[in-house]
């Protein structure tokens, strides 16, 4: 799920921070740069587009041509017919450079994509989870029963970040004190070199690479013992995935950890930024907790953790009235079609007890569906479940950092204060 | 109106009546049946309306169309009689008809 491209300054002139989504001719609106995505000015360029020309093409932009779809049954369309919109070579926005690519199923089409998501796919199905949940309760006590009260912190680093990386080094049986590895491995695949935690291409490979040889040893202990149900014993057993050449294992492995890690991690901080902005649902919520499995899907869509997917058009097509050509990218931009007011009633809205909850685009739809969704959901249920045994308020304390990335929707710092029951 | 029989993995039934033209899906989430998902609302792209078909019924729901087959394809409960509920449109012809609900949707 990486998101490579030049070293860029943040100042650059494709930067829309600033800028008056209305007051610009429309084909100028260009939603690649991760400007106003950190700045959190994205969301008056989707409503315009949204409502003006939701099958919008952008014919000049950092990182070239690209179609921006917007509203929600279109995005569907297109998720939904894989034959028409492929997911290889990329998912992201920028053209990969053929010597920093990894293959991964998420970038892959039929047959194959099917053949090695249906390895791994047990390890997250609800049948797993429900042994793990007790494991995953636990662990999710402990970090919140280690936090301090009334004194601010940092939410992301001790929670967000802690809960996700711990489910991590669980999913693949990794060594537990190294665990903070995963997230350092994850947060520079998906970083922009120049532009985040990355200062360079070399630097971004490099970590990579190290992460490669960390994961090969693992394999090749495990490839040796009884299969075991974590993801690396079950990629080094799975017929379709134990003779995957190095760079596969790889890129899968990166799927994995980028899905399960910068997604959760930013709906568990999202959650908390939603509830101190909804004051009332935060109400409704103290009133009644079983409200919590349906918030938890709320969350999901009002974050939406990945703001898009991309596919390319293998053959001409038409969309929305508008002819796509083969070759062309095409952008479905979940994050806008999670605030249409076509699908979604009151879309602006945070709403916990929003019926239809489920029906938010922020996994997708069709063959490649968000693998992790029930995890996720998990994890955010347990989350909140044991907040509201402990905690009256967990308050924002400050404005949220946001990442430098149109892709990755989520937050680098969020300062709270924890206020206990009385 | 047609009958349908929904039989949790636990054993416990639901029985509805469905208004033909309408889904199986449909007919169980308008009915608070629990069990069905249905999280993209009926356009066979997520899966989380998975049923087991009773056998004495598998001929008359008729077959599977591709996309469904794609569905069902990956997931890990599938089993011969699987389907997605909301690919089964409701007729008279289905009066009676029983399906299972899988211990999860996923």
């Amino acid at each position: 799920m990486s998101e490579v491209i030049t070293p860029e300054h943040k100042q650059s002139k494709w930067s829309m921070v600033g800028k008056d989504a209305y007051a610009m001719p429309l084909e100028d609106i260009d939603l690649s740069h991760p400007g106003i995505w950190q700045a959190n000015e994205y969301l008056p360029f989707l409503e315009r587009l949204r409502n003006e020309d939701p099958v919008h093409c952008c014919k000049e932009s950092a990182v070239g041509p690209y179609w921006s779809v917007m509203k929600y049954k279109d995005i569907l369309e297109v998720d939904t017919n894989p034959d028409i919109y492929s997911s290889e070579p990329t998912i992201g926005i920028v053209d990969t450079f053929e010597e920093f690519t990894l293959p991964s199923f998420i970038a892959m089409d039929r047959p194959k994509h099917d053949d090695q998501r249906r390895i791994v796919q047990p390890v997250v199905a609800p049948a797993n989870l429900k042994n793990l949940e007790v494991l995953i309760r636990e662990r999710v006590c402990k970090i919140l029963d280690s936090l301090p009260l009334e004194k601010e912190f940092d939410w992301v680093e001790s929670v967000s970040i802690e809960l996700t990386t711990q489910m991590l080094a669980t999913l693949f049986d990794f060594p537990f004190e190294d665990r903070y590895k995963l997230t350092y491995w994850s947060d520079m695949a998906t970083s922009i070199p120049g532009g985040g935690l990355a200062k360079s291409q070399e630097e971004r490979w490099e970590a990579i690479q190290e992460c490669l040889a960390y994961f090969t040893r693992l394999w090749n202990e495990r490839v040796n013992t009884e299969p075991g149900f974590d993801l690396i014993s079950m990629l080094a057993h799975g017929e379709s995935t134990r003779d995957m050449p190095p760079d596969e294992f790889l890129g899968n492995l990166l799927l994995l950890i980028v899905g399960g890690n910068d997604t959760t991690r930013n709906s568990i901080s999202g959650g908390v930024i939603a509830l101190n902005e909804n004051p009332q649902e935060y109400a409704k919520l103290r009133k009644d907790t079983s409200l919590i499995p349906n918030m938890v899907s709320e969350i999901i869509r009002w974050q939406t953790p990945l703001a898009y997917m991309r596919r390319t058009a293998v053959r001409d097509t038409e969309l929305g009235g508008k002819h796509i050509k083969a070759g062309d990218k095409v952008i479905m931009w979940y994050v806008s079609g999670n605030r249409d007011a076509e699908v979604i009633n009151r879309p602006n809205d945070f709403w916990i007890d929003r019926p239809n909850a489920r029906n938010h685009l922020s996994f997708g739809f069709g063959i490649h569906r968000c693998m992790g969704n029930r995890l996720a959901e998990m994890q955010l249920r347990i989350l909140w479940e044991e907040i509201m045994q402990r905690f009256h308020f967990v308050e924002l304390e400050g404005e949220p950092q946001r990442v430098y990335s149109s892709f990755i929707k989520g937050y680098t710092h969020l300062p709270v204060v924890l206020h206990g029951k009385t | 109106m047609v009958e349908i029989v929904f039989i949790e993995h636990d054993g416990s039934e639901h029985k509805v009546d469905a208004r033909p033209g309408s889904t199986v899906m449909l007919a169980a989430v308008t009915n608070g049946v629990p069990g069905i998902d249905a999280d993209c609302g009926g356009s066979c792209s997520c899966a989380t309306c998975h049923v087991y078909v009773h056998e004495d019924w598998l001929e008359k729901v008729g077959e599977m169309n591709p996309t469904e087959e794609a569905m069902l394809s990956l997931s890990p409960d599938r089993k011969e009689n699987s389907r997605l509920s909301c690919q089964i449109p409701v007729s008279e012809e289905l009066s009676g008809l029983v399906v299972t609900t899988p211990e999860f949707q996923f």
